[in-house]
């Protein structure tokens, strides 16, 4: 890799990278394993629990490394998932 | 062209497909989805010139259920909309009249009949078809159902059916025929200023609060059409006040179907119409409708010549059935005599309404109707 | 992670109708998504839009969206959007409806539709069978595969959807799978824009039935299938775009400019209706 691009970004103090908030509507999963399967960073994976369908809904293993691709809020027949912008602390 | 050409008032001579087109323009109807089919293609040609003349839309489907389909389409948008066909393609439009039922999408359906079953004889009268009016589609329902006797009622009854559809919701069937369809007589269109019309009750409500299929005390919903902000649905499936499919619950499936058909019937005093000659002291009573009625009428007149005390029901609307006023008349005569062009439907109807009073069946099947000596012989036999 | 914030389509859908019927995994949902996303980022005007769908599971459609809808009879749906598009031109309308109510009750009112370019807007959810009863073969049902009544194997070829639409005349006609979630949304917004009568086709999975009874049980077996086998191929040939085992080519087939049906209509009549006028003293 070039040389210049390891160096890390100029102004990596004044950027904030934007963090994600996935929420989970956990009683409308239907437990088809979707955001699962097509989640680039795998960030999901199948739960112990059982929510009100009997089916093992998703849980998040670190939402740190989302990168708000939203793939699985598109993909999900249920609607039972979607990914916003976790708001900024510390002023908007 | 002048206003009054636009309109055309005044006196024509027209025939009785070109009366009907005229009625329904004059009625406020400005969309026509249909087919060609003989012996209702003049309606739809007629309307295929005027119509853009006067704002209006005629579209030519690909068949009869299709035609059926968009007329429900252009009523839900809004448009006063009709279709015209005969025999083969009522029998298509069925599934489609069912729909506008349980939508309750106000429409104009025109039969001409013709000789059936199937294709049977294009050019050539019949009344085969009245029983299809009410039992056509499946499942329990009512409409309303008008038989033109002249071209002139072909122009009123278009403009009555329309009324009728919009103060109802319901699609209302004009049962012509194809000698009424084809003939030719004096008719006086009058100034639109003049033509009573009635308009669908639109909701007076705002859109979080309308609930499209909630009936007022008539038991006719007021209509939101689409683009109009209210975000309705309708379906064909048994539904809810709002609109929403329940095809689970007995009690919603009954509660619609009673009010579907108690909207017509509970106000059947209102939509029937019939025309009384000679009644009063009438001991036989011919009951008919349509051409055969005109024959009818002239056998009646022969009959009293001849000294004999015969009157005429003229059916105007057959469905819902007047059944009152055969009742009524069955009480007095001593005979009913049912000249239909058919092998017996609606006389059907006047047997059950009549009870114990005799009912004589007369039958015709091709090309002509019932001659008025025919009827007199029928009258001289009953006595 | 937070639980309470609802849903932010959920504005879309209707809530008294909601969760939808749909079984897990069924491709139907992943339609209504696309389809709403759609709606979102194109922040269409949803007083003027019309979705009218036809029987089958994809049919509900219609009832879930927070429009205008109407639910009509089996393979009706583009007839009866036809009259609502003449009559009004103004209202945006989508059909909603499935391969056997479009294809096979519905073939004749669609190749006229798109024969005479109505403005109607198709979304086709095609998963190779009859699900909403039971799963039986249709129009789009492969060869060979198994269903309710084609217990044998299925020995009706079937229709290449793209290639149909294209020949009746349609202006712009899109292939993609429930796979492809970007790319649908990016055609269905493509269409939203667009005049004449466009169709786009989506291969959903219905892994309760069609995928049980021919070795995908499950959405995700099927899913698989579409990501192995789909190849890209716009603008190629349409009627080398048949689907089988190994090969799904998705893309844009067409997207071209015609004249539509309700333009040339209102013209003529506001023409003749002038005219007509002009003489009125």
């Amino acid at each position: 890799m070039p040389e210049r691009i390891r160096h890390a970004p100029l102004d990596k103090e004044k950027v904030k990278p934007v963090l994600a908030e996935i929420h989970l509507l956990r009683d409308e999963c239907k437990g088809c394993g979707y955001c699962m399967e097509f989640c680039p960073k795998k960030v999901l994976e199948e739960s112990d629990e059982i929510n009100a369908r009997g089916v093992h809904p998703p849980r998040i293993v670190d939402e740190s490394k989302c990168i708000l691709c939203s793939f699985c809020s598109v993909v999900c027949p249920d609607f039972a998932i979607f990914v916003v912008e976790k708001p900024s602390k510390g002023g908007s | 062209m002048s206003k009054a050409k636009l309109t055309l008032t005044g006196a024509h001579f027209l025939n009785g497909d070109v009366a009907c087109a005229e009625g329904a323009i004059a009625a406020g109807c400005r969309f026509f989805a249909g087919y060609p089919i003989t012996p209702a293609t003049e309606i739809a040609e007629h309307l295929s010139q005027r119509m853009p003349e006067l704002g209006g839309i005629y579209v030519q489907m690909e068949d009869e259920i299709a035609s059926m389909a968009a007329v429900i389409g252009a009523s839900y948008s809004g448009l006063k909309a009709m279709t015209a066909t005969s025999g083969p393609g009522f029998s298509l439009m069925q599934e489609n009249i069912g729909l506008a039922v349980m939508t309750e999408a106000p429409c104009v359906i025109v039969d001409v009949m013709r000789g059936g079953p199937s294709t049977g004889q294009p050019t050539m009268p019949g009344q085969q078809d009245v029983m299809q009016a009410k039992w056509g589609s499946h499942g329990d329902y009512e409409i309303i159902a008008l038989a033109p006797s002249s071209v002139q009622e072909m122009f009123d009854l278009t403009v009555e059916a329309f009324n009728l559809s919009e103060a109802y919701r319901v699609p209302t069937l004009l049962m012509a025929d194809e000698i009424v369809a084809h003939m030719w007589e004096r008719v006086v269109i009058p100034p639109w200023n003049k033509i009573k019309l009635v308009n669908r009750k639109k909701p007076n409500v705002p859109p979080e609060k309308y609930m499209p299929f909630m009936p007022d005390e008539d038991l006719v919903p007021p209509m939101a059409c689409f683009g109009e902000g209210y975000h309705f649905h309708a379906t064909g499936l048994t539904h809810n006040e709002h609109g929403y499919p329940q095809t689970s619950s007995s009690e919603v499936q009954s509660r619609l179907v009673n009010r579907l058909c108690d909207k017509i019937l509970k106000n059947a005093d209102k939509i029937i119409r019939v025309e009384e000659v000679m009644l009063d002291d009438a001991d036989v009573v011919v009951v008919a409708y349509g051409i055969v009625a005109r024959a009818a009428l002239s056998g009646i007149r022969k009959a009293r010549e001849k000294g004999i005390k015969a009157g005429l029901l003229r059916l105007v609307t057959l469905w819902p059935f007047p059944e009152k006023s055969v009742a009524k008349i069955a009480k007095q005569a001593k005979a009913l005599i049912v000249p239909e062009m058919n092998r017996g439907q609606l006389v059907r109807e006047v047997e059950r309404a009549a009870k114990e009073t005799p009912v004589v069946f007369l039958s015709k099947l091709g090309e002509e109707p019932h001659t008025p000596v025919e009827i007199l012989d029928a009258i001289r036999r009953s006595r | 992670m937070v639980q309470e914030m609802a849903h932010p389509f959920s504005k879309y859908l209707r809530a008294e109708m909601m969760p939808h019927i749909w079984c897990p995994g069924c491709g139907n949902g992943v339609v209504l998504n696309c389809f709403v996303h759609a709606l979102d980022e194109l922040q269409l005007d949803l007083d003027k839009l019309v979705v009218v769908s036809g029987i089958g599971c994809i049919g509900r459609t219609a009832g879930y969206t927070n429009a205008d809808s109407f639910h009509t009879t089996h393979g009706r749906a583009l007839a009866f959007a036809s009259g609502v598009k003449l009559a009004n031109p103004e209202l945006e309308i989508v059909v909603i409806s499935g391969d056997g109510d479009l294809f096979a009750i519905g073939g004749n009112h669609f190749i006229h539709a798109a024969r005479r370019n109505i403005g109607i807007k198709v979304l086709c959810a095609n998963n190779l069978n009859y699900g909403m009863t039971g799963g039986q073969q249709g129009p789009t049902t492969p060869l060979e595969s198994i269903t309710t009544t084609s217990p044998y194997g299925n020995i009706e070829h079937p229709f290449n959807l793209v290639h149909l639409a294209a020949a009746s005349g349609a202006t712009y006609v899109a292939r993609w799978t429930a796979l492809h979630v970007r790319r649908l949304t990016q055609s269905i917004k493509k269409m939203l824009l667009k005049k004449g009568f466009c169709f786009v086709e989506v291969l959903t999975p219905c892994p309760e039935i069609y995928g049980r009874y021919n070795r995908m049980r499950s959405g995700l077996e099927m899913m698989e299938w579409f990501k192995r086998a789909s190849v890209v191929e716009s603008f190629t040939d349409p009627s080398k775009a048949e689907i089988s085992p190994d090969r799904i080519p998705v893309g844009e087939f067409v997207d071209l400019e015609k004249l539509s049906y309700e333009r040339m209509l209102h013209e003529k009549i506001s023409k003749i209706n002038e005219k007509a006028i002009e003489g009125v003293g």
